[in-house]
């Protein structure tokens, strides 16, 4: 038995120098071993999107189409519900999922890794760790990057802890609740919105409110400072400043046309094109935001090079065959957030899409996007708002329905409970 | 093989006429995949609130659709497309779908089990 397996360690070991010189040749030294070097779709990016598409290939392909989704985090943290984190009124853990289902579940292959390059032509994704991905239909879902250039200052600030933004939900979200937390009463908490498009429309001013529903509670002589790089309020405009005017009147204010262009973290103070220096105990200073960067790295962001053109029907890049973008990364048709929900109903439909062309079935003539944001104003009360969007094939768009759509007559907690349900749903829909 | 064959024989129209009667029922299970494949779509579209397959999570205030009868959900989206049913978003959304399409998402998610 012993020689036997010192027989079975000689050849593992001389399995493993020639794989090693095997792998040092094609590049892939480090790659894990349970990896395929193949799967007909691959998805880039476990958020609302990719999540999704992954699911729904799986789903729509009746488990018939093999699926490898590639997400560096262990687990899914969602961004909608994050601003109640700031406000006290939810935890961390309420907003995280694990990939366990997508994969025990739905038979999705989960791997914990990050896509660093993309080969339309080969078709094939290259990890972090070195494994080689070869493609059918390659799905790309990567959020969005900050732009750290577009202020000066920002990403040393950031770096150090000084000045983080908490707009992809996690570590940071509990980095600023710490900072309001450690805030004296009496203190401002200044927040700069970038010009649109960004992720998240309404997100902004409904962390305002959140902020605000905290000050209000914990510290009423503390400030709130909305500094918008727009002419006015991009989402629910005359929603949140009623709620502004009546809520939090005094505590609150808002201040359109305020492009930020530097930071300071020393003194604290932010810098605007036109507008005076505004210095704050707490900075949330949010940049332009573009495609993630593994999109603008591979050349899929042919937008001005900001975001990812596509075939609206299928989601199919417009810079690569085969290739589909989906969410936040992609160049918006009229009227289309940038949200969760939609990059999961983009998920959907590419998903489909995905499935006919490898099926040789017809592609949906008129795909459907249905849209719905809820913004929570204080710690129960929310307002919506909602869409529809068809597929034109003349004009090879989305348009929203003519007479549909719209938002909340005002903040109800019946739209609260809603919005509740509405999370644990998507969630469920998304990756469970 | 046989439908190539009589194509290739001395009566082309006719073989081509039997070779497209041949692959019929093929071309009608195609479309009748991709049709499925679209209403599937389709209705994954009111999954984002109503839960995948139209189930909703254990205690959702947002209902499941799944099982719900044809003509309850004919019923609600007239109502809240005309507007004699009110609501906070749904009288929104249901505008957004034909009547065509509202009547296929009943007759889906009544069956639904």
């Amino acid at each position: 038995m012993q020689r036997r397996n010192f027989m079975q360690a000689g050849a593992t070991l001389g399995g493993f120098a020639s794989l090693g010189g095997l792998a040092l040749l094609s590049g892939c030294a480090t790659g894990r071993a349970d990896i395929p070097a193949k799967a007909r779709v691959v998805v880039v990016g476990g958020g609302y999107g990719g999540a999704t598409a992954a699911k729904y290939v799986r789903l729509l392909s009746d488990y018939k189409i093999d699926v490898v989704m590639v997400e560096a985090s262990a687990n899914f943290v969602s961004c909608p519900m994050s601003n109640l984190v700031l406000g006290g009124y939810r935890q961390m853990a309420d907003l995280t999922t694990a990939y366990g289902n997508l994969a025990g579940k739905h038979g999705v292959r989960v791997v914990q890794d990050s896509v660093t390059a993309i080969d339309v032509g080969k078709k094939t994704v290259t990890l972090a760790k070195g494994n080689v991905i070869a493609y059918d239909k390659l799905i790309v879902s990567p959020g969005v990057d900050l732009m750290w250039d577009s202020i000066e200052g920002l990403q040393a600030a950031q770096a150090a802890g000084q000045i983080v933004q908490a707009w992809k939900a996690g570590p940071e979200t509990m980095t600023l609740r710490r900072q309001l937390e450690a805030m004296p009463d009496g203190g401002v908490y200044a927040m700069t919105i970038p010009e649109a498009p960004y992720r998240c429309p309404p997100g902004p001013y409904e962390r305002a409110c959140q902020v605000a529903s905290y000050f209000k509670r914990s510290k009423p002589r503390a400030k709130v400072l909305i500094l918008d790089a727009n002419p006015d309020v991009t989402s629910k405009p005359a929603l949140f400043k009623k709620v502004w005017a009546e809520d939090y009147r005094g505590m609150l204010e808002y201040r359109p046309q305020h492009k930020a262009v530097a930071v300071d973290a020393r003194t604290s103070t932010v810098k605007f094109e036109v507008h005076n220096d505004v210095k704050a105990d707490v900075l949330n200073v949010l940049p332009s935001m573009r495609a993630g960067a593994i999109a603008v790295k591979s050349g899929l962001a042919n937008a001005n090079a900001r975001w990812c053109n596509v075939n609206y029907q299928t989601f199919e890049s417009t810079a690569a065959k085969d290739v589909h973008v989906i969410g936040d990364s992609i160049q918006i048709a009229p009227a289309m957030p940038k949200s969760g929900h939609m990059a999961n109903a983009h998920g959907k439909v590419a998903a489909a899409a995905v499935v006919a062309q490898l099926s040789g079935l017809a592609i949906n003539p008129q795909p459907l996007l249905t849209n719905t944001c809820y913004s929570f104003v204080n710690e129960k009360s929310v307002i919506h708002v909602a869409s529809v969007h068809l597929y034109d094939a003349t004009d090879r768009t989305y348009k929203t329905v003519p007479g549909s759509g719209g938002v909340s007559a005002a903040p109800t907690e019946l739209e609260g409970s809603y919005a509740h349900s509405w999370a644990r749903n998507i969630w469920a829909d998304t990756l469970l | 093989m046989k439908c190539f064959r009589l194509f290739r024989g001395q009566a082309p129209a006719l073989g081509l006429l039997l070779s497209l009667a041949a692959l019929m029922p093929i071309a009608a299970a195609a479309q009748d995949a991709a049709a499925t494949l679209h209403l599937r779509t389709l209705a994954s579209s009111c999954a984002s609130c109503h839960g995948s397959n139209g189930k909703a999570v254990d205690g959702s205030a947002v209902p499941s659709l799944a099982g719900m009868p044809r003509e309850t959900m004919i019923a609600s989206m007239t109502g809240f497309k005309n507007g004699s049913r009110p609501a906070t978003v749904m009288h929104q959304l249901a505008k957004g779908f034909t009547d065509d399409q509202i009547g296929q998402l009943a007759t889906y998610f009544a069956a639904v089990r």
